[in-house]
């Protein structure tokens, strides 16, 4: 069972090593890489208990004389996001397939070698590996974006990068902080949990730590890199970042903030979720006066992630549990999302709503396929929005009534924008511009028809997913409340 | 004592090999003489020789020796064709070099401070040649004054504050002064306290650490490349390896009384080298003052003396030699094609010549500090060092020069992926593949799996 873990972690690696020296056939072996990923992946869960306790745990000894060792497992949490990475991933590869990439096979290693990164965050049971982790999850989507990106991109990522690196270092700064704290001089999770620090440590600790996460986000007022840098991002980048990298800042505040400095998130808490509501609003109404369809989305998705932080931080299980089905929710939705836009605009080069229009009549299958994806991130009952955020806004409620009805909001703007950028893009009069447009083929509909398969499922019957994390959850919660009784 | 023996006797060798024109005879001595001595410093190890009071083979000197050594190896190997054009009789070259090097040996394994005198000075004359060996270019003349000016300066605080140290404890033995210090810690006299402060000064002009730190840029550009690389990896190394054997074993007892200096020092280092690099629009003189930036962070070790204070610094220098000879080495090829150290000289490089860009992208990410890059844990154990003190603030401020960093050494990454240029394809020799290769093996494996270095000293 070991084994599978590791093979898990390290199979992109080699499948990157393969895609970078395959030539033309670079997407089709990459692709191959993450279908045996999603393979192992299903394994996994086929072989998980789901109960509180962290399986498939591997413990190597890794730079001794500084208590490092390569330290992972999969529990009810972290699966959630491992099947989040590896559902989405050979997704995105698909929806590069169309497109002619000037060094298509640089492209597809790097999205392999970041989902690497990505599975070290979301199982790594040692900070420095975590961290190890978030860094090499950072490279890969650096030069994605900076390479395959708009016009603009080489500004706009160097401020995304140092923007996040910045939050990095930080982090770094709290994880020495608790080595140094550590009696045992290591970096094990378990040990950093049963740290007995006081309120005022607890309090820098999760200063350090948060502003990491929030910044990947982002929560507000830490976004201002990500409208510009989801525009400028080719259609991949701005899928892996929205789908899948954003989750590593909410993976890190569940795994890592909570249980390590819950005394910090009692004193500070409440202004993360007025932070979180604010981005909420703040978000939504931006989104409103978008004229551009992709920055429209990224606006949303500011808005969407600001309820998730929310439920967290509102800390019960049906915030958290909202939290955990709502991360796959949203990474599905917004990969749809985004390749819908791409679709769009690699056919008429153009995102902007208002010289869009009637699309719906050339090419119906898009439409429809699109309006299920529109209806899933506004959260229509039946589709996979509704479960999450209906959670996540029962966590808030029972945190504070006034604050749930604010972040309540989030459901009728997202509505309002959302369809009102469907109508206008979709339906109505079919344009000059307009007029040729092909329906989807191919692997778009492979891509899209799985998208709205999952929202659908997801939707009726979320049962299984919740069932995964639940246990976890509890656990999880049980643990930070009773800390917070001991600190006190 | 073998490896100076040996060092000295392939500097002699080589200078008679060049007196009867065997110049493909030159290159091969110097490395089997390079080799040979590297095989003494792993025969050496854990023996602790002293020779006769004066100099101290222990770990400690080894090691440094063992990487100023390798380090030097390394940038012999990129002088193929490099000094051809501009001399006939490049043995001169050869024999300087090493030259210098017997004296960074003695630098890092003295014992006595008259050999840390000795060892500076053979180095110091040996480099203020070497600087100004372009006889008939202006800017490698200026060079060499500057470096003689300023060098002969420094060697004159340091001398004076060895004097001062000599009034106060009537030795120049570092363990008589350390005893002194222990002895009469609540009499010290307030000569040996001008005679540190002087010492300081002194070895801080040698590594260029802010404010003594004006001659560095200039210097550097006008030198030779090659030679630049040299005096900023090989002999920065040695600099700190002097100066950490000096403060972090022999005034250690004074500790409180010399790190508020130091830290301002450090401060400075830090914001002159990474503000500065950050306006410079030609990739040397960038080169330049980030390796002001990294003398910087190199102090970190001497804020908070640990027990890992002095192998904290061999990472670190280990992990910027290395990196360093990959930016230089690609540096002297591209600019023998375009005849420009200049950014814009690097656009559009990826295209033709993905290998040369690769290493060039690990290079820049290990000086930037990125994980899984020696660079990387590096500055991770300089952070520890100091957070160990828990010098809050003083991390928190190298985090800020650190992002600044991040952004100038991408500069390059970005000219050479992203930004469209003459398609030009370089022509790299065989030997310098060699090298950067290498180069790039130890910088990625340092980064994947230090526990080899972490625990030498």
């Amino acid at each position: 069972m070991e084994q599978l873990l590791l093979l898990l972690i390290f199979l992109p690696l080699v499948g990157a090593l393969v895609t970078t020296f395959s030539g033309t056939a670079a997407k089709h072996v990459a692709l191959f890489s993450s279908i045996v990923s999603l393979a192992l992946t299903i394994a996994v869960v086929c072989n998980f208990t789901p109960d509180a306790s962290t399986q498939f745990v591997v413990n190597y000894p890794w730079i001794q004389d500084l208590g490092i060792s390569f330290h992972a497992g999969i529990d009810g949490i972290s699966i959630i996001t491992v099947i989040l990475t590896n559902v989405l991933i050979p997704l995105i590869i698909l929806t590069g397939y169309k497109h002619e990439y000037k060094n298509g096979n640089a492209l597809f290693a790097l999205i392999l070698f970041m989902q690497s990164g990505l599975l070290i965050v979301f199982t790594a049971l040692d900070a420095f590996l975590f961290y190890i982790g978030w860094e090499a999850a950072l490279i890969p989507i650096y030069f994605i974006c900076a390479v395959w990106g708009g016009k603009d991109r080489i500004k706009v990522n160097m401020k995304f990068f140092v923007y996040t690196i910045a939050g990095s270092l930080f982090m770094l700064v709290g994880i020495i902080y608790l080595y140094l704290q550590n009696p045992a001089h290591n970096f094990d999770i378990q040990a950093f949990y049963n740290l007995n620090l006081d309120g005022a440590q607890q309090g820098w600790v999760f200063w350090a730590f948060f502003i990491a996460f929030a910044i990947k986000m982002p929560v507000f007022p830490f976004h201002t890199w990500q409208p510009s840098t989801y525009t400028e991002a080719p259609a991949v980048g701005t899928m892996l970042l929205s789908g899948i990298m954003l989750k590593m800042g909410i993976y890190g505040v569940i795994r890592w903030l909570l249980p390590i400095a819950p005394a910090g998130l009692q004193q500070w808490g409440y202004i993360v979720i007025i932070l979180s509501v604010i981005g909420i609003i703040y978000a939504s109404l931006i989104a409103f006066t978008q004229k551009d369809a992709k920055r429209l989305v990224a606006y949303s998705s500011i808005a969407h992630v600001g309820l998730i932080s929310a439920g967290i931080f509102a800390l019960n299980t049906q915030g958290m549990q909202g939290a955990m089905i709502q991360m796959l929710s949203h990474g599905i939705n917004v990969v749809g999302l985004f390749f819908v836009l791409d679709i769009i605009s690699s056919r008429l080069k153009t995102n902007r709503i208002s010289e869009l229009g009637g699309i719906a009549k050339q090419a119906p299958i898009l439409a429809i396929t699109a309006l299920i994806i529109v209806l899933g991130t506004v959260a229509l009952p039946g589709t996979n929005g509704f479960i999450g955020e209906f959670l996540l806004l029962m966590g808030v409620y029972q945190y504070n009534i006034w604050i749930a009805a604010f972040a309540g909001l989030t459901i009728i703007f997202g509505a309002v924008y959302m369809l009102r950028m469907y109508q206008n893009v979709m339906l109505g009069k079919t344009n000059d511009l307009t007029i040729g447009f092909a329906d989807i083929a191919g692997t778009e509909k492979v891509v899209l028809y799985t998208i709205c398969a999952l929202i659908i499922a997801l939707g009726v019957y979320p049962k299984p997913i919740l069932q995964l994390s639940e246990a976890s959850v509890q656990h999880l919660i049980e643990q930070v409340t009773q800390k917070l009784t001991s600190v006190n | 004592m073998n490896i100076i023996i040996t060092i000295a006797v392939t500097a002699l060798v080589v200078l008679y090999a060049g007196l009867f024109k065997a110049k493909k005879a030159l290159l091969p001595i110097t490395l089997i003489g390079l080799l040979t001595a590297l095989g003494f410093v792993a025969v050496s190890w854990n023996t602790d020789q002293v020779y006769y009071g004066m100099m101290q083979m222990d770990n400690f000197a080894l090691a440094f020796s063992g990487i100023t050594i390798l380090g030097t190896l390394f940038i012999f190997l990129l002088t193929q064709n490099y000094f051809a054009k501009d001399s006939e009789n490049i043995a001169e070259y050869f024999t300087l070099i090493l030259f210098a090097l017997v004296g960074i040996v003695i630098m890092v394994s003295y014992k006595n401070m008259s050999m840390l005198f000795i060892g500076l000075e053979i180095m110091s004359v040996s480099l203020y040649i070497l600087a100004g060996i372009r006889k008939s270019n202006f800017a490698s003349n200026e060079a060499s004054l500057k470096y003689f000016l300023m060098g002969a300066f420094s060697t004159g605080f340091l001398l004076f504050g060895i004097t001062l140290i000599y009034g106060a404890t009537g030795s120049f033995d570092l363990d008589a002064i350390n005893n002194y210090l222990v002895g009469n810690y609540t009499s010290i006299s307030p000569m040996f306290y001008s005679g540190l402060i002087l010492m300081m000064i002194g070895l801080s002009f040698k590594i260029g650490a802010a404010p003594f730190h004006f001659w560095v840029p200039d210097v550097y550009e006008g030198s030779p490349t090659l030679i630049m690389s040299f005096m900023s990896t090989v002999v920065k190394t040695a600099g700190f390896a002097a100066f950490l054997r000096l403060f972090a074993d022999t005034f250690a007892p004074l500790h409180d009384f010399w790190m508020p200096p130091l830290m301002v020092i450090v401060c400075l280092t830090l914001l002159i080298g990474n503000v500065t690099a950050l306006f410079q629009k030609n990739f040397k003189r960038m080169l330049a003052y980030s390796s002001v930036s990294h003398a910087g962070y190199l102090l970190f070790s001497l804020i908070a003396l640990t027990a890992n204070s002095a192998n904290n610094v061999l990472v670190y220098a280990a992990a910027y030699t290395f990196a360093s000879i990959i930016a230089f080495g690609v540096l002297i090829i591209v600019k023998q094609k375009t005849g420009s150290d200049h950014f814009d000289s690097f656009n559009g490089l990826a295209k033709r010549n993905p290998l040369i860009a690769f290493v060039l992208t690990v290079a820049m990410l290990s000086l930037a500090g990125i994980p899984l890059t020696a660079g990387f844990i590096g500055k991770y154990l300089m952070f520890l060092n100091v957070m160990q003190e828990y010098q809050i603030l003083l991390v928190a401020f190298a985090i800020l020069n650190a992002l600044v960093g991040f952004y100038y050494y991408f500069k390059v990454i970005v000219a050479m992926y992203f930004k469209e240029g003459k398609e030009i394809e370089l022509e790299t020799p065989a030997q310098y593949r060699v090298v950067l290769v290498l180069s790039v093996i130890i910088t990625l494996f340092l980064g994947i799996y230090p526990a080899v270095i972490l625990n030498l000293i």
